[in-house]
C-alpha cells in the first residue's frame, strides 16, 4: 500500500511528458501532410481539368470547386463524339509512344544488364575508364546529340519513324540500366558463382540460369525507368519526328496548342493518358523503387 | 589407408584434368567480361559517340540547312568562326549565364527542400503510405506536362495563381508572370524543383530511414542538441545517398529544355535563354546548324564537367563504404 504513492508519484512526469510527444508527434504528422496535400495539388488540379466540362474551365470568373464530372473531353479526343472531334491522331501517338518505348526498353534491358553484369562481377583492363565513359554518354543533353543525329539520320531515311526514335531511345537508356543492374548483380553473392565454376559451369551458364533469375526484380525496376524515360522523352522527338507516323505523345501535346489559344482541357484529357502507365508503375513498385536506387551504391 | 590414398589420387588426377579446363577459364575471364560488353559500346558509339564526334566537326564549318553551298565547307582558316561569332553574342552570354543561375538555384533549392522534407518525413508515425503516395504524384508527369502545367498556371490572363491572387485581392492588375524579368525564371524554377523534389526526397528518406537508430540515442544521451546531431551524425552518414540523389538530379537536370521550351521559349525577348533553347532555336528556326553545334559543344563540355565531378565522388564514396 505504501507503494502505491511512490510509482504515481514517479508516473506523472513520464505521463505528462509522453503526452507532449504525442502532441509532438500529432503536429509534425499535420505538418508533413500539409505540405504534401500542396505538392500534390498542382498535379490533381490538372487530372480533375480532364474531367470537367468546358463550362467550369478558364471561365470568369473562376469556378474553384468542380460542380460536375464528365468523360466529354475524352469523348472528343478519341472522336467519339462527332460534332465536338478534336481531329488530334491520338491513336497515332499511343501507338507510336508504346512500340518506340517497348522497343527501346527490350533493347536497353537486355544490354544494360549484360554491362552491369560484366562490371560487377569482372576485373578487366580499363575497369573503370570503361565505366565513366558509358556513364558520360548519358550526361550529353538532348539537344546536343538530337541536332546531329537528325542530320544523320536525315541522310538513312531514318527521321520520322519508330524504329529509328526507338534506337534512339534504347541508346539512351543503356547506361542508366548499366549502372542499376550493376547495383543489383553486387547485391547477389560472389559465392554463388563460384560454387558454380566449381561445379563446372561456365561463365555464362553461370549468369544465365544463376544470376540473372536472382537478378529479375532489378531488372524489373531498372525496365520501368528506361519504359517511363522513353515514353516522357521530348527533346529528341521533337527533333527526329515530324508527321503523325511517328509523333510521340509528349511531341503531340503541341497539337492543342495554335498561335493565341490553347485548348487546356484537351491537353489535360491527353496528360490523362500520358500518365496512366507511370501510374500503374508506381503502384507496381511503390516499395522497391526506392531499393532499387539506393541498393548498389552504399552496399557495393 | 586405401581411402585416403584414393582420395589423394583423385585430388592429382582432378589436378591434371582441371589444369587446361582452369586455364580455358582464365582465358574466359578476360574475354567473356569483354564480350558482355560490346553491345553497349557499339550501340553507344554509333548512337552517342559518333553524332557527337560529327557535331564537333559541323562546329567548325559555316552549315546551314537552308543553304546547300555552305554545308560542310571545312577550311582551317575559318574553322573556329562559330566560336568567335559566340564570343562576340550577347544572347550567347546571357544564355549561359542564365542557365549557371537556373543550375545554382534549383539544384540548391530543390537539394534542401528535399533534406527538410525527408527529416519532416521520417519523423512521421501515422500515415506514412499516404504521404509516399502523395509525394509520388508529381513524380508521374513527364518533364513536358509539368512545362504545359505551369505555363497554363502561372498564364496571364487565364492562369490559377493570376485568379487565386486576384480573388484574395493580394493583386489588383493580372500580372504576366512568364514576361516580366524576375518573375518569368523564377516560374520556370518552381516549376522545376517541383519536378525534382520527390524523387530527391524519396532517395533521401530511404537512406535516413536506414541509418543505425543506437547512434542517435547515444547523442540524445550525452544531451546534443538536434541540430548538433543533424549536423555531426545525420549528414556524415547520409552522405552516399546525397550524392545518389544529386547524381541523379545531375542526369535529370538537362531534361529542364522541356520546361523553359514550353513555358516560355527562352523569351520574351531572351530573357530566359538557356544553353539548350537557344542552340535549340538556332538550328530549328535559323537552320544555322555550324552555330548550333559550337552552341551544343560549350554545353556539353559543361554538362560533363559537371557528371564527372559527382562520378567522382559516388566513387570515393563506394570505397569508404
Amino acid at each position: 500500500m505504501t507503494n502505491t504513492p511512490t510509482t504515481a508519484n514517479v508516473k506523472t512526469p513520464a505521463r505528462r511528458r509522453w503526452s507532449r510527444r504525442r502532441i509532438n508527434n500529432t503536429l509534425i504528422n499535420l505538418l508533413a501532410l500539409l505540405i504534401l496535400l500542396l505538392f500534390a495539388l498542382p498535379a490533381v488540379w490538372i487530372i480533375f481539368t480532364a474531367f470537367r466540362p468546358a463550362s467550369e474551365i478558364n471561365v470568369k470568373p473562376p469556378i474553384w470547386i468542380p460542380q460536375r464530372l464528365t468523360l466529354d473531353a475524352f469523348e472528343s479526343l478519341f472522336g467519339l463524339n462527332p460534332n465536338y472531334a478534336s481531329g488530334i491522331p491520338v491513336m497515332n501517338y499511343l501507338r507510336n509512344s508504346t512500340l518506340t518505348a517497348l522497343i527501346a526498353t527490350t533493347i536497353a534491358l537486355s544490354v544494360g544488364t549484360m554491362t552491369g553484369y560484366a562490371f560487377s562481377r569482372f576485373e578487366f583492363k580499363y575497369h573503370t575508364a570503361v565505366f565513366l565513359l558509358i556513364m558520360l554518354s548519358r550526361a550529353v543533353p538532348g539537344v546536343a546529340l538530337g541536332l546531329p543525329l537528325f542530320l544523320l539520320m536525315r541522310k538513312y531515311n531514318l527521321v520520322d519513324t519508330t524504329h529509328g526514335l526507338a534506337f534512339v531511345y534504347a541508346a539512351i537508356n543503356i547506361p542508366f540500366t548499366a549502372w542499376l543492374m550493376d547495383g543489383f548483380f553486387r547485391q547477389i553473392p560472389k559465392e554463388l558463382d563460384e560454387s558454380a565454376y566449381i561445379d563446372g559451369c561456365g561463365y555464362w551458364t553461370a549468369f544465365w540460369r544463376i544470376d540473372l533469375p536472382l537478378a529479375l526484380p532489378g531488372m524489373a525496376a531498372a525496365g520501368i525507368f528506361a519504359f517511363l524515360a522513353s515514353w516522357n522523352e521530348y527533346q529528341i522527338a521533337s527533333l527526329l519526328t515530324k508527321t503523325p507516323k511517328a509523333k510521340t505523345f509528349p511531341v503531340g501535346l503541341y497539337d492543342f496548342t495554335s498561335q493565341f489559344t490553347v485548348d487546356w482541357r484537351g491537353m489535360t484529357a491527353m496528360s490523362v493518358l500520358m500518365i496512366i502507365p507511370a501510374v500503374v508503375f508506381v503502384i507496381l513498385i511503390q516499395r522497391r523503387l526506392t531499393e532499387g536506387l539506393t541498393f548498389g551504391a552504399v552496399k557495393g | 589407408m586405401a581411402r585416403s590414398d584414393s582420395q589423394s589420387q583423385t585430388t592429382a588426377a582432378d589436378k591434371r584434368i582441371s589444369q587446361p579446363k582452369r586455364s580455358s577459364y582464365y582465358r574466359w575471364k578476360t574475354w567473356f567480361p569483354l564480350l558482355l560488353i560490346t553491345p553497349a559500346i557499339i550501340i553507344i558509339l554509333l548512337v552517342v559517340a559518333y553524332p557527337m564526334v560529327y557535331s564537333v566537326y559541323i562546329s567548325f564549318t559555316p552549315y546551314n540547312l537552308l543553304r546547300p553551298d555552305t554545308t560542310l565547307v571545312f577550311s582551317v582558316d575559318t574553322m573556329f568562326r562559330n566560336y568567335e561569332r559566340l564570343l562576340g553574342n550577347k544572347v550567347f552570354w546571357r544564355s549561359v549565364l542564365n542557365t549557371v543561375i537556373f543550375l545554382a538555384v534549383t539544384v540548391n533549392l530543390s537539394f534542401l527542400i528535399a533534406l527538410a522534407l525527408s527529416q519532416l518525413m521520417a519523423r512521421v508515425t501515422r500515415g506514412q503510405g499516404i504521404m509516399r503516395t502523395l509525394l509520388m504524384i508529381p513524380m508521374m508527369f513527364a518533364p513536358v506536362l509539368v512545362g504545359f502545367q505551369f505555363a497554363w498556371f502561372f498564364n496571364a490572363t487565364v492562369g490559377l495563381v493570376n485568379n487565386a491572387l486576384l480573388g484574395l485581392g493580394i493583386i489588383q492588375q493580372p500580372k504576366a508572370w512568364l514576361v516580366d524579368v524576375p518573375s518569368g525564371m523564377i516560374s520556370i524554377m518552381i516549376a522545376s524543383i517541383w519536378m525534382n523534389v520527390p524523387m530527391l526526397t524519396i532517395i533521401l528518406l530511404a537512406g535516413t530511414l536506414s541509418l543505425p537508430r543506437e547512434v542517435f540515442e547515444a547523442a540524445e544521451v550525452d544531451g546534443a542538441p538536434a541540430w548538433q546531431r543533424f549536423r555531426h551524425i545525420t549528414m556524415p552518414l547520409l552522405r552516399p545517398f546525397t550524392l545518389i540523389a544529386l547524381t541523379v538530379l545531375s542526369l535529370d537536370v538537362a531534361r529542364a529544355y522541356d520546361i523553359v521550351r514550353i513555358m516560355t521559349g527562352g523569351g520574351p525577348a531572351n530573357r530566359t535563354e538557356m544553353i539548350w533553347t537557344y542552340a535549340g532555336r538556332l538550328a530549328e528556326r535559323d537552320s544555322q546548324y555550324g552555330l548550333a553545334s559550337a552552341m551544343s559543344m560549350v554545353g556539353v563540355v559543361l554538362g560533363v564537367l559537371f557528371t564527372l565531378y559527382l562520378f567522382r565522388q559516388l566513387i570515393k564514396s563506394r570505397v569508404v563504404y
